[in-house]
């Protein structure tokens, strides 16, 4: 069994996305996580951080802190943890209701569908509530 | 994101060159306000080259989708990868796309 965790922190603003993409790819393929996988986790990653970004802080600058955890046996790694927290107002993403992915592009609202995209592309999502923070944890193996 | 237009007639092509992500999703969506003002009946939006699409990237397709029902128009979606497949078929677009 083997290990590794790193950390990014920075300001929780929608120019700091390419960081936030640039670091998850980079570490990812440095473990050899096949490129779908890594498309899957950045993709979600992305609704997370621009949700952060959009309304975690309304009247002031916050930060947001990723924590990336990658593990697996002797010869690959093959699991991703990542701890996404920021100190913004509390808000359980997961309690969103799921949208309606069956109605027409007429009846479709406009939004909804990015959390429903984490949901459905992590193993494992958790939401928590923990000194201030919300604290939200992707699990992925692949 | 680049994006580049072809226009013939009535029909336009828009082909997408990089990350459709929460950036460059506003960019497509102008793009496209803008391509819907002429008047348009086919409209194929060519994603071979954007391996990644984000909600926010999905908005603006389903955007274009309504815009070009309004006119009695059609849409194609082309040449989309396998990871971009998925997302469309992870949030039901697939069905209300049509993708060739």
């Amino acid at each position: 069994m083997k290990q590794i965790t790193q950390q990014l922190k920075l300001p929780a603003e929608l120019d700091n996305l390419d960081r936030v993409i640039g670091f998850l790819e980079t570490k990812l393929e440095q473990c050899d996580c096949p490129m779908k996988v890594v498309t899957q986790i950045c993709v979600s990653v992305e609704e997370i951080f621009v949700n952060i970004a959009n309304y975690a802080y309304p009247d002031h600058m916050g930060e947001c802190l990723l924590e990336l955890t990658l593990a697996g046996e002797d010869d690959a790694y093959n699991k991703m943890v990542l701890c996404i927290h920021d100190s913004g107002k509390q808000f359980d993403p997961l309690k969103k209701e799921d949208p309606d992915i069956t109605l027409s592009a007429e009846e479709r609202q406009i939004g909804g569908l990015g959390i429903w995209m984490v949901k459905q592309s992590m193993d494992q999502v958790e939401y928590r509530y923990e000194n201030e923070k919300n604290i939200l944890t992707l699990t992925k193996t692949w | 994101m680049n994006i580049n237009v072809k226009s013939e007639g009535n029909k336009k092509w828009i082909e997408l060159d990089g990350r459709l992500d929460t950036t460059a999703a506003p960019q497509l969506g102008e793009v496209i306000e803008k391509e819907l003002q002429e008047p348009v009946k086919e409209l194929v939006i060519d994603m071979e080259k954007c391996a990644y699409v984000a909600s926010s990237g999905l908005r603006v397709i389903l955007q274009a989708q309504k815009s070009i029902n309004r006119v009695q128009g059609s849409m194609v979606v082309k040449n989309v990868n396998e990871t971009v497949m998925e997302v469309f078929e992870m949030t039901g677009f697939s069905d209300i796309l049509t993708i060739e």
